[in-house]
């Protein structure tokens, strides 16, 4: 057991874990913040996506310790209003269905956005291979990106 | 499901809203003898002998709350029952507040979220409900005036004095109106005058669903909650004989090792629950465990064994379920005949949200928390095997991460009770995705041999399905093993058996150890597969264009649907070649199939192609669903977009395969799902009708895999009868 400091949202965080803990538990029963969704464990399903310095990783296979004192943003963080440019082109398009997989998928469009302001469908296709959605929201996931590229030059 | 006790009293809806007597509450329901719909006071509601089942109540502010009986588990009920009130309340949607209906001894009739029945089920009371409300608050309004009810009329929660333009908002009608009696009859809208049913209104939850604040199963949390994960025999029936938690018990945050059971289908299930401080050490104290399983006393079959079986099993005499004429005989003299064979593979249901539950079992009651589809069902099982009147077991309905009728079985919360018992602390037990995916239950395999004749004229003269499969009614103890299957016909189009002079339709059960269970779609899901390839082998025999193949034999209500399909797939320009390039037709296939389940029916169209180097994709896809009534377009096109992506994963990516008794197929590594490179464009369409309102997160399912393997065919000339399939295999 160690005593880690995590930086969640630009809050910080005293934990005592095990350091080959996932961030991802740590994130969900250490620190308690929950839009964080366990959906595989192995890197394939994209479910527990955060933010690890502005780039987007696997929470379930990072160790705690690898995150340590550096800044993680997970869709807690994103905004809490709804006000972020992704949260608001899902509603207009009314992406989720059943919702869990929609932390992931939102928070690896968000960072695609960030590097590719104006994804085309390959852009599209290659950032979001990585995320499983059950429920079937794909078309309306490339959709909303593409609203949300366009929201980005309305602001 | 019946239950002694369908109906919600007052008191228990006053306890869940929270809302005092001050309000005026409405409740409907059925009288003693089942046959009437009436509408009662709150304060008759006791004394009278009508069950109620769903309340509304409006406050001194003007405030709707409603409860939603139904598991919300993406399919939308969470929009389309306030949608339903709001429209015959003449409110609009931000003024009704709604609440989850626990499965705690109140009664709804069955809560129990499965066969695509929220809004079929319910929506003639609820409608009737909104208008009985409605038009008492016009009545007291009227009053207070001294003008006739028949110059007022409400809207956006308030009655107006057409004459006069004078307003009163419902809040201050309550009080009046709770003394008066609801009319027997009351008008419903016309279906032309509708502003919320029918038009595509965002859905309420999506707000919550985008920034991580809806909780699921897996995100409800109590004080002093533990976590527990459960190590279950690989194989399905194992018991444990002994286990050795040393090193279990070294690592730091695990409290307890225990020996569980789970209530399968009435059979109890063995594991070893490690119980700790967080998930993670409780997996990683499960790693450490050692358990010696009993496992002999069943076969540990692999698939190839469980299709060899059934495959036998088709050739014998079945149940017969549903016959007309003799297709035997009409087989052995007809000259145009064929004969197919379909097989069809066991699947996960893999909700994204794996399995888990909260319980918290104490001196006074059991309380449960998760994603479940069937509270109702849950208390019953709960009660009845701990031995507590059903009012002292609360089941509490989180948002589900899908259910896909996995979370309508029983299982996983009775092992989280047994563990919170035992060790007298709140616990969440959480299955792993490799748990999750390997215990089942899980859709069962199936056979299809189907023998069919055409006529003379171009018709089906005789339709002959045998099915060889698990039958999920027989795992009980004691189930009967003589009896037929009554979903052997489910997806087949009920106007068939109007015309189709000879047809039978029967099932060989297979027995196996594996456990099987609904599947989005259930029958359908598998059924469909059989009966639509097999009627294009025929159209294809009768050298007919599947669509007026198909066309001949059916009414009305198909044919419209058939003539909607056909115009916006522009079905007869590809059959005719007009306005492709001269090589087009070589490169492009076209099938259709059309299937009915939870009184809906769907037709598919998908195209596909050959790209540049030969491979074969599927460029789009054509829907046209006929539910009759329905209340929200979008949550229907995002039912039917879902179901037909969930439906290309089990046709052309995933399947459980068994190998020495076990599952195979673990986790997203070997169990491939399909991503958005691999989705179409889908174009959906919905028949505007007066007919019965039908299901809708699941009957779009079925149609699917048979329209592309029939577009495959169109394209290929080869016909596929075995799933899955690899797209990339396919020359
Ligand atoms: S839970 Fe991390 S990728 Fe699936
Ligand atoms: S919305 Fe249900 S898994 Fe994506």
């Amino acid at each position: 057991m160690a005593t880690i400091t995590l930086k969640l949202n630009n809050k910080s965080h005293t934990i005592d874990a095990d350091p080959k803990m996932p961030l991802l538990w740590a994130i969900r029963d250490l620190v308690g913040l929950t839009g964080t969704k366990y959906g595989c464990g192995i890197a394939q399903c994209g479910a527990c996506t955060v933010h690890l310095e502005g780039k987007p990783v696997r929470s379930c296979s990072i160790p705690v310790s690898v995150a340590a004192n550096k800044n993680v943003t997970t869709i807690e963080g994103l905004s809490s209003d709804n006000s972020d440019v992704v949260q608001r082109a899902w509603i207009l398009e009314q992406v989720p269905q059943c919702g869990y997989c929609q932390s992931g998928q939102i928070m690896a469009a968000s960072a695609l956005l960030k590097s590719k302001p104006n994804p085309s469908d390959t852009d599209i296709d290659m950032a979001m291979q990585g995320h499983i959605c059950r429920c079937g929201t794909y078309p309306r996931i490339r959709k909303a990106i593409k609203r949300a590229a366009q929201l980005m030059t309305q602001k | 499901m019946e239950t002694a006790d369908k109906s919600l009293s007052r008191r228990n809806f006053i306890k869940i809203t929270g809302l005092t007597g001050t309000a005026f509450t409405l409740g409907i329901g059925f009288s003693a003898s089942g046959k009437d719909m009436t509408v009662v006071r709150a304060v008759t509601a006791e004394t009278t002998n009508v069950e109620v089942n769903a309340w509304i109540s409006i406050d001194t502010q003007g405030k709707v709350t409603i409860i939603n009986h139904r598991s919300e588990m993406g399919q939308g009920s969470f929009q389309s029952v306030p949608q339903m009130i709001a429209e015959e309340l003449e409110v609009s949607l931000d003024q009704i507040n709604i609440v989850f209906a626990p499965g705690n001894g109140r009664r709804y009739g069955s809560q129990v979220t499965g066969g695509s029945s929220t809004i079929r089920g319910s929506y003639q009371k609820l409608l009737r409900l909104g208008a009985s409300a409605r038009h008492m608050l016009v009545d007291t309004a009227a009053k207070r005036w001294g003008v006739k009810a028949s110059d007022c009329y409400a809207e956006n929660g308030e009655v107006i004095h057409r004459a006069s333009g004078k307003k009163l908002n419902y809040g201050e009608l309550v009080t009046e109106t709770a003394q008066l009696e609801p009319p027997k009859e009351v008008a419903l809208k016309n279906p032309q005058d509708y502003k919320i049913i029918r038009k595509p209104l965002p859905r309420q939850d999506t707000p919550i669903k985008v920034n991580g604040k809806a909780i699921f199963g897996l995100d409800f949390k109590l004080p002093g909650m533990l976590y527990a994960v459960v190590e279950r025999s690989p194989r399905f029936q194992g018991k444990v004989v002994k286990f050795d938690d040393a090193e279990t018990r070294k690592v730091p945050g695990v409290k307890f090792v225990l020996k569980v059971n789970r209530d399968e289908f009435d059979n109890m299930r063995e594991g070893v629950a490690v119980v700790a401080t967080n998930t993670w050490a409780a997996i990683q104290g499960r790693k450490l465990l050692k358990v010696d399983w009993d496992d002999r006393a069943f076969p540990h079959h692999n698939s190839d064994e469980l299709y060899a079986k059934m495959r036998e099993l088709v050739k014998g005499d079945p149940i017969s379920f549903r016959t007309m004429g003799n297709t035997a005989k009409t087989f052995a003299k007809a000259e145009k005949k064929i004969e197919a064979t379909y097989e069809t593979p066991y699947e996960s249901h893999s909700c994204m949200e794996p399995l888990n539950c909260v319980a918290n079992v104490t001196d006074e009651k059991i309380e449960v928390w998760g994603p479940i589809q069937g509270p109702d069902w849950i208390q019953q099982n709960i009660s009845g095997h701990f031995k507590l009147p059903p009012e002292k077991v609360h089941v509490n309905m989180t948002f589900l991460g899908g259910g896909f009728g996995r979370k309508a079985f029983t299982d996983y919360p009775y092992e989280a009770v047994m563990i919170s018992k035992e060790i007298k602390a709140p616990v969440q037990v959480v299955w792993t995705r490799e748990d999750d995916m390997t215990i089942g239950p899980f859709r069962p395999g199936m056979v299809y041999q189907c023998k069919g004749v055409v006529t003379e004229g171009g018709r089906i003269g005789s339709f002959e399905t045998k099915i060889s499969g698990q039958n999920m009614d027989l795992q009980n103890p004691g189930a009967d093993k003589s009896a037929y299957n009554s979903s052997d016909t489910e997806g087949f189009l009920e106007g068939y058996f109007n015309s189709i002079p000879h047809y039978s339709f029967g099932d060989s059960p297979l027995d196996s150890p594996v456990p099987v269970m609904w599947w989005r779609s259930v029958y359908a899901s598998t059924n469909a597969f059989a009966f639509e390839s097999f009627l294009d082998e025929l159209a294809v025999m009768a050298e007919k264009d599947p669509l007026d193949f198909r066309r001949q034999h059916l009414g009305e209500r198909y044919q419209l649907l058939i003539d909607k399909l056909e115009a916006v797939s522009n079905w007869k320009a590809h059959k005719k070649n007009e306005g492709l390039p001269a090589d087009a037709s070589a490169k492009v296939g076209y099938g259709v199939a059309i299937t009915e389940c939870f009184s809906s029916i769907v037709g598919e169209v998908v195209k596909v192609s050959k790209d540049a180097i030969g491979k074969v994709k599927i460029d789009k896809v054509w829907a046209v669903m006929d539910c009759g009534w329905y209340v929200n377009p979008d949550i229907i096109k995002a039912q039917i977009e879902g179901s037909i992506i969930m439906a290309l994963g089990a046709a052309t990516k995933h399947e459980t395969t068994f190998k020495d008794g076990k599952a195979v197929e673990r986790n997203f590594d070997s169990y491939k799902m399909p991503r958005i490179q691999d989705t179409p464009e889908i174009e959906v369409h919905i028949m505007d009708n007066e007919e019965k309102a039908g299901g809708v997160g699941e009957p779009a399912l079925p149609p699917f895999t048979p329209a592309l393997t029939n577009a495959i065919f169109d394209l290929t000339g080869k016909r596929i009868r075995k799933l899955p399939f690899s797209l990339d295999a396919i020359a």
